[in-house]
């Protein structure tokens, strides 16, 4: 019998296991993770978990007896530390070792741990502990203090709020969100914050940190001191590559992959989700996306190609994420950085909702944010697929539009 | 005959599902999936598992009638 062995149980992996499952794979599934949780998702970890309006068992992606029932073999609490790729061998921090047939890499990536985050009462929001550490902390009150201004950040921003602390965030950047959105979107998103009562302070650094939980001091770059009861460090994820450096396996930030997910130079190892750097024939060269849905895709396709090794059609994704920050659901379709949105259907700064679309050099649809709008979220993850006319697209949204406010 | 069902409480209204299988889901006006069949056919099933495992809340499943 042939053995599919998957190292992290995240959703890109428990989904791939799952995937192969239901596709008619019927060989050994093996799904390995260093953590002895059973495997939980990840974005509530930065919203509902820190309410409490989620509990652990209500984010579990695969449970022991779902595990059973699917015939995957579930280990937890066993950390992978080498592959030899050429003997098909993958070495364990226990000492153990396990072959393989096909092997899918999904060690995803672990939050990067700023210079001064060396007190206690600093925290990251990567795992179920760091957000039950979080949770306890945000109970005893503010201010909370957050670092980074990217989607954990502000989520972790927008959660401190809903609690009712006193929030400051910080970032180097001019507006929240920086990465992924325009200018003159995420100005729209650093107004949400600020209208919502978060202290924002853009384009500032920080320093240093002094003091222990309860009783922190930040010190910024131009020497201005904020207090805080709690800090949260949201300032990025490195792929959690290391344990391959000495497989000869090619990393360059996650696991250097061809358009067919497959790691260069091997037929049998695959990467999945955060770790992964694949080449994207849409965008005509190797990308890392830290995405929840890529991850599911990504997941899907290597179970396909798995189960089909035949199978010629390349991963071509178009990229989606979704954030949720005080009243708003900010989804992200495709590519929306540059210097501005194309056009833009309602009024950021007034309307609860809106969408901005983005147009490539050939006039068609590369990108759009939608903002609590169902319908145009759908029209817009639709045109993306379809390339649609770009003019058929705008006069949709704007009879839509006209609808909602008749 | 597999049959899909929906949580309509638990759905947020990503649209995962409608692009995973548009034959099957849309969305609504107020951001709720809407199933525009219950039947899965056979040749549809694995299509339709995966987009019901790219939800993002869980809100959807296949089961065996």
């Amino acid at each position: 019998m042939t053995r599919t062995l998957i190292v992290g149980a995240s959703v890109g992996g428990v989904r791939t296991a799952q995937a192969l499952r239901g596709g008619g794979y019927d060989g050994e599934i093996v799904l390995i993770d260093l953590e002895t949780e059973a495997p939980y998702d990840k974005p509530p970890l930065s919203k509902a978990l820190l309410t409490g309006s989620a509990v652990p068992d209500g984010i579990r992606l695969l449970t022991p007896e779902q595990a059973g029932a699917a015939r995957i073999d579930l280990l937890l609490g066993l950390r992978a530390v080498g592959l030899d790729p050429r003997a098909r061998v993958v070495a364990f921090d226990d000492g153990s070792s396990l072959g393989y047939d096909r092997l899918v890499v999904a060690t995803g990536g672990s939050a990067r741990r700023p210079p001064w985050a060396t007190t206690d009462g600093v925290h990251l929001v990567r795992t179920l502990a760091d957000a039950a550490g979080l949770r306890r902390d945000l109970a005893a009150g503010g201010p909370l203090v957050v670092i980074g201004a990217g989607f954990v950040g502000a989520e972790v921003a927008s959660t401190g709020r809903r609690l009712g602390l006193d929030v400051t965030m910080i970032d180097a950047q001019p507006y929240p969100l920086s990465r992924s959105l325009s200018p003159d979107l995420a100005r729209a998103v650093l107004a949400l914050h600020e209208n919502a009562g978060v202290r924002c302070l853009m384009g500032a650094g920080v320093s240093g940190v002094a003091g222990s939980r309860g009783r922190l001091t930040v010190t910024l770059d131009d020497g201005t001191e904020l207090k805080a009861a709690t800090l949260v460090a949201g300032i990025g994820a490195a792929p959690s590559d290391g344990w391959l450096a000495t497989s000869g396996l090619t990393l360059d930030d996650g696991l250097v992959c061809d358009e067919h997910c497959r790691a260069v130079g091997t037929t049998d190892v695959y990467a999945v989700g955060d770790v992964a750097r694949w080449f994207d024939l849409a965008r005509g060269r190797h990308v890392r996306v830290e995405h929840w849905t890529n991850a599911v895709e990504q997941a899907a396709y290597v179970a396909h190609a798995i189960i089909d090794p035949r199978s010629p059609r390349p991963y071509r994704p178009v990229d989606f994420v979704w954030s949720d920050q005080h009243h708003w659901k900010i989804q992200v379709i495709g590519d929306a950085t540059g210097p501005a949105a194309t056009a833009i259907l309602g009024d950021p700064m007034a309307d609860q909702r809106f969408a901005a679309l983005y147009a490539d050099e050939h006039g068609r649809l590369r990108g759009a944010v939608v903002v609590n709008w169902p319908r145009a979220l759908v029209r817009c993850r639709k045109a993306m697929r379809e390339t649609a006319a770009w003019r058929d697209l705008t006069a949709d949204l704007h009879t839509a539009v006209g609808r909602a406010g008749a | 005959m597999a049959a899909v069902e929906a949580d309509l409480e638990a759905c947020q209204g990503y649209a995962n599902c409608v692009v995973g299988a548009d034959r099957y889901f849309d969305i609504d006006d107020d951001g709720v999936v809407v199933l525009l069949r219950i039947e899965v056919a056979d040749e549809d099933r694995r299509r339709v598992e995966e987009a019901v495992r790219s939800c993002p809340v869980s809100a959807l499943k296949v089961t065996d009638a």
